[in-house]
């Protein structure tokens, strides 16, 4: 002990001359810093419900819940995260993840209530002082727990593709498939959208886990057609994937295609479920495109016998004789139609209902009817010179390269439309070495035609010209036809649909081609029903009218497909087989003669 | 009572000892010198095997509850005293306070769902929690983290040490009545937290170091605001070490409280400023460098008194390296770079099978963490090796014995006790 230590702790008295570091009363409002993690704000219009902010969420600080004045829709829960406060512990993993990034933290910290409820609320939808605050935590640029790119997809380049009908799409490798199925947050948004509701996240799930049998059980719970699907389904599910407010939406139909290209169709059975022994009641399909063969297939499964009846030499529909090989080929729609027929469907082809055996036959024969027709008739340009050789509609050509015929095009082309089979003819075309040019009447982004579809044809060297309107067809000079069009602007839409194209008068091109292929859509054809059964069903714009369960006027008939939807896809049709068989069963089962009831 | 505040009289131990090695009688030595000092003192009861034997009905013991608040201890622990007189005869430790189930929880969560826990398992360091859960995770998963991201937490880390380092000076001071010193090291504590607050977005838990990286580069001017910050805790910690180190309380209170004997050390598992006080060069930071600490300049310093007062200064002069380390960082640092890399999708990440344990010097010495991964997408299991466990249970039993009850405070706190640790 030294006077030192006795005198030196004095010395604090030097502080009292500095500035004090303490606040003075009244307190001074102090800000959190810029990043500071403070109470929770969100963007509810930019948000879509997804939960994925509840999924990580490890203290389930946060619940969907629905709000006020917002409803379910394609691509949004119509749910918004509720925020607990006795639960949250602040550490932003909710706006880490939030694909959307409509989450985010203010760096507001002050909140007194003698009320523990309040410390719950719905951040963005219930009024606080905090919700236009720009300050507060945001993930920071650098930093992302999710991978907003997808894997690339391998295929021929355009220059190979452009040559044969090898198909364009090579499918992933397993590491690729593994990847890609890891980005997928699991949301469940694309199954509500999915006309079939797969159940898209256990599929993908199923990829992750390399448990390809579950997957393929997944798979054709909801879906008979999945090497199909996995091919050219319209894949609504894509566009509201929670992902794709991100960056790339998962390729979901390739995944599904994964599954499928993984397991030989003999190993099928194997994996999946028997068909229950028959139950001595029978069920007819008219047609055996998508709708048809996914009645048939469910029907089967539940034990009804079924026969499918299909005009044409082999089945599948639009899905054989609307699409080229290059996107679906052939061996792949007999992958999914071998497996329905090897449990125990009877597809009988080259018979057309109505001339060589009469719809009344098979009502009368069976418990049930489901038709699913599709549209077989091109709608027809209705300009004059179309009845001149060399105007060809899309679907003809299509149809005839399937059954192996070259078809009659020279070498010019001009296809008029814009949706999928505009591109499939003008595609088809290019393989067949013909110079090619779309004429499409609205703007490019009014096209119906996937997206993809319209990039590929374009990188395969067809010329696109939008906003134009066909006039006349004439007999050409160097060429076979010519074909004169005019410019076409777009005009608002009085009733609030989309701008329509009016032509700009006086305007007037001309094109020279050896072909004109019309391809602006088909109608449905139903002279294959007598007249009596005719006057019981409903019809409105062209197609039958039915209940959720796909019945029609005539309670032994269901209807689906084309036909019966406005989507007109093949997936559609697939929930209209399904929905149909289930509605045949319930029907047969509770309603009809002879059933339970 | 008699009078058994002996202590100063006592010289200080001098000359380090070495490591490993027991005492003459080929049997480990226990005892310490409040315990020689009691064995010596016929009033005492006598000690046997380190414990003492008494008759609690002799009407000459008392038995004394203290806690489980302490001064200058974050979180909860109790001790059940027996008292001869005012001078502690045994010592039971009593945890359970503040029981959370960390390493429980974290079975049952998934491995991002686990981060926002660990750092809760030392409250006034969080850090090292954050830094050891993602270096396992990682090397388990091989993931290699941005030299970016390295040196940003190394800077985490000793912004961390010296946060903590000026609450337990606080601490320190105030168990023996010195208030001052607290007031002016809890500010400057304060200062740091408003670094990490900027820096992290949150003062006390900064969720900051997350498996692949860090979450967030430096905000715009953060190296000169932290420079200056270190510059001001640096003239108060001149101040504290003037006022506090030069005090006749401190000393004649600090001064041969609480010595470990060197020979006890490798017994018990004592590590850090405890065991460099008493002699022992041991820090993480320097016999198995991580991050980037091969890269900086630094001594590990050591006293050999052992004693409260060596704990303490040896503690100061850390704060000190921690300035000097922080400083280095920022002048040696990649200027820009990524400071995160990718992680697969954190919502299913099946982390690869395997077990690994890795280790970080936190301010109460080497801190620990065990991942057992089984290769589902969470943890079979993690454990957490947190120094108090070892100082604030079985060495503060055996340290205060013969200690007077005014004491135990400064002794837990010179032990650097942080019951949440315990209690993971």
């Amino acid at each position: 002990m030294s006077l030192k230590d006795l005198v030196t702790p004095f010395s604090v008295w030097k502080r009292a001359l500095e500035k004090p570091y303490t606040n003075r009363k009244p307190l001074d409002s102090r800000p959190g810093a810029d990043r500071y993690r403070g109470f929770h704000i969100n963007d509810v219009d930019k948000c879509i419900g997804c939960g994925t902010c509840e999924s990580i969420c490890q203290n389930e600080a946060i619940d969907l819940v629905p709000v006020e004045g917002r409803k379910t829709k394609h691509g949004d829960s119509g749910l918004r995260p509720k925020v607990d406060y006795g639960r949250c512990c602040w550490c932003a993993l909710c706006v880490d993840i939030c694909p959307t990034g409509s989450l985010g933290m203010s760096n507001e910290y002050v909140w007194v209530d003698s009320d523990p409820e309040v410390f719950r609320y719905v951040p963005g939808h219930d009024e606080k002082p905090w919700n236009a605050c720009e300050k507060g935590y945001r993930r920071a640029e650098g930093y992302d727990l999710l991978e907003p790119k997808r894997v690339e997809m391998p295929m021929l380049d355009f220059s190979e593709s452009q040559k044969s009908f090898v198909e364009m799409v090579q499918g992933y490798s397993k590491e690729q498939a593994m990847e890609e199925a890891d980005r997928c947050i699991e949301c469940g948004i694309c199954i509500a959208t999915c006309p079939a509701h797969m159940d898209v996240p256990a599929y993908i799930d199923a990829i992750r886990r390399d448990d390809l049998a579950d997957g393929l059980r997944t798979v054709y719970e909801a879906n008979p057609l999945p090497a199909s699907c996995g091919r050219v389904c319209s894949h609504a599910c894509e566009h509201v994937c929670a992902m794709k407010h991100k960056g790339e939406a998962i390729s979901i139909r390739w995944l599904k295609r994964y599954i499928v290209d993984q397991i030989y169709a003999n190993d099928y059975q194997q994996f999946l479920d028997a068909a229950a022994p028959e139950n001595g009641r029978s069920v007819a399909i008219v047609g055996s495109g998508p709708g048809g063969l996914a009645a048939a297939y469910y029907l089967r499964l539940i034990g009804y016998a079924v026969t499918v009846y299909d005009a044409n030499e082999a089945a599948g529909g639009m899905l054989r004789y609307g699409i080229p090989e290059y996107r679906l080929p052939y061996d792949q729609v007999d992958k999914d139609i071998e497996y329905i027929r090897s449990l125990g469907v009877t597809i009988n082809q080259n018979v057309r209902i109505g001339a060589d055996v009469s719809f009344q036959e098979i009502y009368d024969g069976n418990d049930a009817v489901f038709f699913s027709t599709g549209l077989s008739d091109p709608y027809a340009l209705e300009i004059p010179g179309e009845d001149l050789r060399g105007v060809i509609p899309g679907l003809t050509i299509l149809d005839e390269v399937t059954k192996g015929q070259k078809p009659d095009i020279g070498d010019s082309v001009v296809v008029v439309g814009g949706g999928n089979v505009a591109m499939d003819a003008a595609r088809t075309s290019r393989r067949y070495g013909a110079e090619v040019t779309i004429l499409y009447r609205r703007r490019e982004v009014d096209m119906p035609a996937d997206e993809e579809e319209i990039h590929e044809s374009q990188g395969e060297g067809v010329t696109l010209i939008t906003q134009a309107i066909p006039i006349r067809i004439e007999k050409g000079e160097t060429r076979r036809l010519k074909l004169i069009w005019g410019k076409a602007e777009m005009v608002p839409d009085d009733r609030g649909g989309r701008p329509r194209p009016r032509l700009i008068e006086g305007s007037e091109e001309v094109i020279e081609c050896d072909t004109i292929v019309p391809a602006i859509g088909q109608q449905a054809d139903y002279k294959f029903l007598p007249e009596e059964i005719a006057g019981r069903l409903e019809f409105a714009k062209g197609m039958v009218t039915v209940n959720e369960f796909k019945q029609t006027g005539d309670t032994k008939i269901f209807a689906g497909g084309d036909i019966a939807n406005r989507k007109r896809d093949a997936i559609s049709a697939i929930a209209n087989g399904h929905s149909a068989a289930k509605g045949i069963d319930i029907y047969l089962t509770n309603f009809a003669a002879g059933g339970r009831a | 009572m008699v009078n058994t505040d002996t202590r100063s009289d006592r010289p200080a131990r001098r000359g380090t000892p070495i490591p490993g090695t027991s005492s003459a009688r080929g049997v480990p030595n226990l005892a310490t010198r409040s315990q020689e000092h009691i064995n010596d003192n016929p009033l005492m009861p006598p000690i046997v095997d380190g414990k003492a034997v008494f008759d609690l009905d002799s009407g000459k013991y008392l038995k004394l509850w203290q806690g489980p608040q302490h001064p200058g201890i974050t979180g909860n622990m109790s001790l059940e005293l027996v008292v001869c007189g005012d001078e502690i005869v045994e010592c039971k430790t009593h945890v359970g306070y503040l029981h959370r189930g960390f390493e429980k929880l974290m079975e049952r969560r998934s491995y991002i769902q686990c981060f926002p826990i660990v750092c809760r398992i030392a409250v006034p360091e969080p850090d090292f929690n954050e830094y050891l859960f993602a270096a396992t995770v990682e090397e388990i998963q091989g993931i290699e983290v941005p030299e970016r991201a390295q040196w940003i937490r190394t800077l985490n880390l000793e912004m961390a040490r010296l946060a903590s380092f000026f609450m337990w000076m606080g601490g320190m001071a105030g168990a023996f009545g010195l208030g001052t010193q607290g007031q002016w090291t809890v500010t400057m504590r304060d200062y740091i937290l408003d670094r990490f607050e900027e820096l992290t977005g949150g003062r006390i838990y900064h969720m900051y170091m997350i498996p692949g990286g860090v979450r967030g580069d430096f905000p715009e001017g953060f190296t000169d605001r932290l420079r200056e910050t270190i510059d001001t805790c640096e003239k108060t910690l001149q101040d504290v070490e003037r006022t506090l180190f030069n005090n006749a309380v401190f000393k004649k209170r600090a001064k041969g409280l609480g010595v470990i004997h060197p020979d006890i050390v490798d017994q018990f598992g004592i590590v850090g400023p405890n065991a460099r006080a008493a002699g022992f060069a041991r820090d993480v930071r320097k016999d198995h460098p991580y991050l980037v600490y091969d890269q900086l300049d630094f001594e590990v310093v050591t006293h050999t008194d052992s004693d409260a007062y060596a704990r303490a200064w040896v503690r100061l002069q850390e704060m000190y390296q921690s300035m000097d380390l922080i400083r280095q960082i920022l002048d040696r640092m990649p200027a820009e770079g990524p400071f995160f890399t990718k992680l697969p999708n954190v919502l299913h990440w099946n982390v690869k099978p395997g077990h690994i344990y890795k280790k970080a010097e936190c301010t109460r010495g080497e801190y620990g963490y065990y991942l057992n991964s089984d290769g589902s997408d969470k943890p079979r299991r993690i454990y957490v090796r947190g120094p108090s466990y070892t100082h604030a249970v079985s060495l503060m039993e055996h340290l205060s014995i013969g200690c007077n009850i005014a004491d135990t405070a400064g002794l837990m706190v010179s032990l650097h006790t942080y019951p949440p640790e315990v209690e993971r």
